[in-house]
C-alpha cells in the first residue's frame, strides 16, 4: 500500500493505512479498546468517551474513536490516567443504571456488563437514589427501558443511516435524555430490530424474545431464512425444539448482520397451533387424521394406478423446498410419473435472463459496485438486504443509485436519477437514464417481474449497449425461488402444461402440490382430480386435497437454497416438529412405497447429483459446507427459457407480507404497520 | 401550514443563508421565530418546519427538547423566567422564585388558568452582574427583589 503510517500502540510498532482510526489500528495488533458508541460502518459519535487514550504530547486523552493515525504518533492504552478514566466513565454510567442483571434481558451477553467487570470501579460512590422511568412500548417488537441506556446512538445511526427510516431519537437533555420513536410514544418503522441487536445494553429489547430464556441456555443455529430471495443468514437461538430468536450477531452470511423483520422474528410461524402434524386422508369426503403408512399408501396406490393407465399428472412445486427437493420432484415427475406437466409459482423471469447473460451480480457486488439501476421494485420494502447493500455502498462508496419505479421509494433520499414510470413502460425510463448510466464506469440492474420475456432480452441489449461493465439481478419473491427455475420445477419444453394450464385441465387425474398455494386465487377445473399436498398448514389447496403430508419448513431441514442473486447456501436443521417430515423425506417414502428406484433420497447424495447434473451448480463443497455462499455460474450455452415468461408474477410482498408463511407468523401481523404497501 | 408574510420572508433568508445541503443548520432560529407568531412548536408547526428543512419531524424534537426556549405547549403571555443558578441564587434568586410561585399560584413549567402568565426557573441568564435576575419574555429585569416582583406583576397585569 502506497501510505503506510508508522505509529507505536503500547510500545508495539503499527502499520496502517493514512485514515485509519487509532481504535482500528489497535485493534490490528490485538489491543483492544473498550467503546460503546464507535460501530464499524455508522458515523462517528465520540459521545461514550470509554475509548479514551494517552497520547504523547497530546494535553490531555484523546478518543481514539475520531482520532486518525499520524506519523510517528506514540499511543498507550494501558496507563494509570486510562484505566481511571475508563473507571470513571462506568461510575457514571452506572449511577443511574439498575444493577440487577440477574433478571434483565440482556445478562449474560451484555457489553456493559463486560466492561465493568474488565474496566470497571468494583464499587460506586454514588449513594444517592437512582432515577427511574418505567418502561415504553414503542411497538409489539421494540421495547424501551430507558435507565439501561448509555447513550450510544448506534441506534439512532443504525435507523438513520442504515436503514434510512429515521424512526429513532435522542429527545430532552442530560440526565433525562432518552430515546424517542418517532410517533411520540410509538414507532412507525419497518420494525427489522436492527435497533435491539445493535444496543450494547438492555435498553431495547424485543418483545418477541424477552424474559423467555438465558442466553447461554440456547443453541445457535446459523441457516438461511426462508421468506423472500435474498439469502440472508439468520442464526436462530433454539431451547429444547423452540426457536426463540433470530438475529445474525456474528455477521456470516452474505448479509452481514442486516436482518429484516422476517428474518429476525418471522421464524414463529414454525410454532403456530395450526401447523399440521399428522396426515390427513379423504374418507367419506372429510379430511381425517390417518397414520403415515396409510397416507403414503394412498398416495402411492394412486400414482401407480394413474401412471398404468397413462393418466394425465400435474406437479406443483415450491418457492420455499430445498434445491435438492425441488431436485428430486422434478425427477419423480419426469422419471417415474413420465409427466412434463411440471411448474411452480414463478415470481420473476430468471430463466429469460440466464439465457441472455452469464453477468450476474453478487450481494457483495451491490456494496461495491459503482453504480446500480433499480427497475421496476419497491427494493426497501420487496427486497430489503439489497435496499441495505445499496445504501451502504452510497454511504461508504458514494455509489450512484438510479431507480426506474411506478411510484416512490426509499431509494429516491439519496437517488442519483430517478424516473417515474406506468407499470409496464419500464424500458422507456430506463432509455431516459442512458446518458447518465453511460458516463458510470460499471452498473448493477435490478429489475422486477415488470421486465420479462422480450423485455429481459431488451435490458440487456440496453446494458450492452452502455459500453461499460453491466451486471444483472433478476428480483424474485421466495427464498428459494430462484432454485426452483434452476432445478427444473418448469413445464418440459413442447408440451408440458404451466401452472395455470394444470388448474384448467378438466381431465387431469392427479394434482401433487408440494409447498405452494395455487388454489388461493385459483380453481382446479377437474372435479375427480386427486389432489395430494404436502405443506406446512391446512392451505386453500390443503383443503380441496385427498391426501395432505405434514412438511417440515426450511428451519427443520437441511439443504440448500439459492437466492435471487444465485448464491448457493446451506440450511442446518435448527429444530424437529413432532409428526412433520422435510419434503425429500416424503419424496423418499412415496418412491419406496410405489417400488420405484430414483436414488437416495438424502440431501447429501441429492446435493452432489445436483452438482454433476445441473448446469451452473458445480459450486465448491467445502463453501457450502462451511455455511459460506457459492455462486452458481450462468450456463455456458444459453439455455431455451421453459414455458411462457409472461406467467412470471411478483406477489408484491411488502416488509410485512410473504405469502403463506407469513400469514401464519402472528409476530408479522402484530405490528400496526402490517400488512403496508409498495410505493408509499 | 402557512405563516404571516414576514415570517415567511424571515424563514426564506434564513435558509439562503446555509450552504446548499446544510439548510438544517437553520433549525433553531428557524423554529424560534415559528414560536415566536404561533405562540407554540405545535405538531403542526414542528410538521411544517421539519418538511421545509428535509429533516423528520423527530430530528426537530431532539432539538426542542433539548432547549429549553423551545416550547411545544403555549407559555402565558407574560413568560416569566426566574434563574436560580449560582451567582442568582446567593443573591435571593431561590426565594424569588419561591414568591413568583405563591404568587402567581402556578409551578414550574405552568401557565396561569387565564393564560396571562407563565413560570419557569431558569439557568443562567448571563446577568450575574445584576443577580438576581428574570425574563418576561425578552425583557430583562434585573437586582430583582420580592417587592419589585410584584409590582411588576402589577404593572404587567393592568397592561391588559
Amino acid at each position: 500500500m502506497a501510505d503506510l503510517v508508522r505509529l507505536t500502540i503500547d510500545g508495539k510498532p503499527v502499520e496502517a493505512p493514512a485514515g485509519t482510526l487509532v481504535i482500528e489500528a489497535a485493534r490490528c495488533i490485538g489491543v483492544e479498546i473498550p467503546a460503546f458508541c464507535y460501530y464499524p460502518g455508522l458515523s462517528l459519535q465520540a459521545a461514550c468517551r470509554m475509548c479514551l487514550v494517552e497520547v504523547e504530547r497530546a494535553p490531555k486523552l484523546l478518543a481514539s474513536c475520531t482520532l486518525p493515525v499520524a506519523e510517528n504518533m506514540v499511543v498507550r492504552t494501558d496507563t494509570p490516567a486510562v484505566k481511571q478514566a475508563r473507571r470513571s466513565m462506568i461510575e457514571f454510567l452506572l449511577t443511574n443504571h439498575p444493577l440487577d442483571c440477574p433478571v434483565c434481558d440482556k445478562g449474560g451477553e451484555c457489553e456493559l456488563q463486560d466492561m465493568v467487570f474488565r474496566y470497571g470501579a468494583g464499587e460506586s460512590r454514588f449513594s444517592e437514589v437512582k432515577q427511574h422511568v418505567e418502561e415504553k412500548r414503542f411497538s409489539p417488537i421494540v421495547f424501551f427501558d430507558a435507565p439501561r441506556c448509555v447513550l450510544c446512538y448506534r441506534c439512532v445511526r443504525i435507523c438513520n443511516e442504515g436503514l434510512g427510516v429515521r424512526a429513532l431519537g435522542i429527545v430532552n437533555r442530560g440526565v433525562a435524555s432518552e430515546i424517542g420513536p418517532n410517533r411520540g410514544d410509538r414507532l412507525e418503522c419497518d420494525e427489522c430490530g436492527a435497533c435491539i441487536d445493535i444496543c450494547p445494553v438492555g435498553a431495547l429489547t424485543s418483545g418477541i424474545y424477552r424474559y423467555q430464556t438465558r442466553p447461554w441456555e440456547m443453541q445457535h443455529v446459523g441457516t438461511i431464512c426462508t421468506f423472500c430471495a435474498n439469502g440472508c443468514k439468520t442464526t436462530l437461538g433454539v431451547r429444547n425444539h423452540r426457536i426463540i430468536r433470530g438475529n445474525n450477531r456474528d455477521r456470516s452470511g452474505i448479509n452481514g448482520e442486516f436482518l429484516c423483520i422476517k428474518g429476525r422474528y418471522a421464524f414463529d410461524f414454525v410454532h403456530s397451533e395450526e401447523r399440521l402434524q399428522t396426515p390427513l386422508l379423504r374418507v367419506n369426503g372429510e379430511l381425517q387424521p390417518v397414520s403415515w403408512s396409510r397416507a403414503l399408501a394412498a398416495v402411492a396406490e394412486k400414482f401407480t394406478e394413474v401412471k398404468a393407465r397413462g393418466g394425465k399428472f400435474g406437479v406443483i412445486g415450491s418457492n420455499h423446498t430445498t434445491n435438492e427437493e425441488n431436485y428430486f420432484l422434478q425427477k419423480f415427475a419426469r422419471q417415474a410419473l413420465g409427466t412434463g406437466n411440471i411448474d411452480h409459482q414463478r415470481t420473476g423471469d430468471v430463466a429469460t435472463l440466464l439465457g441472455c447473460t452469464r453477468s450476474l451480480a453478487t450481494v457483495a457486488d451491490l456494496y461495491s459496485t459503482k453504480a446500480a439501476l433499480v427497475v421496476g421494485s419497491d427494493l426497501a420494502q420487496q427486497h430489503p438486504l439489497y435496499a441495505f447493500q445499496l445504501r451502504a455502498n452510497w454511504r461508504h462508496h458514494q455509489a450512484r443509485v438510479y431507480t426506474v419505479t411506478e411510484g416512490p421509494v426509499r431509494e429516491d433520499q439519496y437517488s442519483a436519477g430517478r424516473a417515474r414510470v406506468q407499470r409496464g413502460e419500464e424500458l422507456a425510463g430506463v432509455e431516459r437514464l442512458r446518458e447518465q448510466l453511460k458516463a458510470e464506469p460499471e452498473l448493477v440492474i435490478l429489475f422486477g417481474d415488470a421486465i420479462q420475456g422480450e423485455a429481459v432480452r431488451k435490458l440487456v441489449a440496453f446494458g450492452d449497449s452502455l459500453g461499460i461493465p453491466v451486471k444483472y439481478v433478476c428480483l424474485l419473491d421466495y427464498s428459494n425461488s430462484r432454485g426452483a427455475a434452476d432445478m427444473g420445477l418448469t413445464p418440459e419444453p413442447g408440451g408440458g402444461l404451466t401452472l395455470p394450464e394444470m388448474l384448467a385441465a378438466w381431465d387431469l387425474d392427479v394434482l401433487w402440490v408440494v409447498g405452494a398455494n395455487p388454489l388461493k386465487n385459483g380453481e382446479l377445473a377437474a372435479d375427480g382430480a386427486f389432489v395430494v399436498v404436502q405443506d406446512l398448514f391446512l392451505t386453500e389447496t390443503a383443503r380441496r386435497a385427498d391426501v395432505v403430508l405434514p412438511a417440515a419448513s426450511a428451519y427443520e431441514k437441511s439443504g440448500t437454497v439459492t437466492s435471487a442473486t444465485g448464491e448457493v447456501q446451506a440450511l442446518r436443521a435448527a429444530l424437529k416438529v413432532m409428526g412433520a417430515k422435510p419434503d425429500l423425506e416424503i419424496f423418499g417414502l412415496i418412491a419406496r412405497e410405489m417400488g420405484i428406484d430414483l436414488g437416495v433420497a438424502m440431501p447429501e447424495a441429492v446435493f452432489e447429483e445436483i452438482r454433476q447434473t445441473v448446469r451452473g451448480y458445480n459450486v465448491p463443497l467445502p463453501v457450502i459446507a462451511a455455511g459460506g455462499a457459492a455462486q452458481a455460474l450462468a450456463p455456458e450455452a444459453p439455455v431455451a427459457a421453459a414455458g411462457r415468461a409472461d406467467l412470471a408474477e411478483s406477489a408484491r410482498n411488502t416488509l410485512f407480507t410473504s405469502g403463506t408463511l407469513g400469514r401464519y407468523s402472528k409476530a408479522l401481523n402484530s405490528v400496526e404497520e402490517a400488512p403496508g404497501g409498495l410505493y408509499r | 401550514m402557512t405563516f404571516s408574510p414576514e415570517l415567511e420572508t424571515r424563514l426564506e433568508t434564513l435558509m439562503r443563508s446555509c450552504p446548499p445541503g446544510r439548510e438544517a443548520s437553520a433549525l433553531i432560529p428557524m423554529l424560534l421565530y415559528a414560536q415566536d407568531e404561533t405562540g407554540a412548536l405545535t405538531s403542526e408547526v414542528v410538521e411544517e418546519v421539519a418538511r421545509r428543512l428535509g429533516i423528520t419531524p423527530l430530528q426537530a424534537d431532539e432539538v426542542i427538547s433539548y432547549y429549553s426556549m423551545l416550547r411545544r405547549r403555549p407559555a402565558g403571555r407574560h413568560h416569566l423566567q426566574i434563574c436560580t443558578n449560582v451567582s442568582c441564587m446567593l443573591r435571593g434568586g431561590q426565594e424569588l422564585y419561591g414568591h413568583a410561585c405563591k404568587r402567581l399560584g402556578i409551578r414550574n413549567h405552568e401557565v396561569t388558568a387565564d393564560g396571562e402568565f407563565s413560570l419557569e426557573e431558569a439557568e443562567c441568564l448571563g446577568a450575574c452582574s445584576w443577580a438576581p435576575a428574570m425574563l418576561v419574555n425578552y425583557d430583562y429585569h434585573q437586582d430583582m427583589t420580592p417587592e419589585k416582583l410584584d409590582r411588576l406583576i402589577d404593572s404587567l397585569e393592568k397592561k391588559h
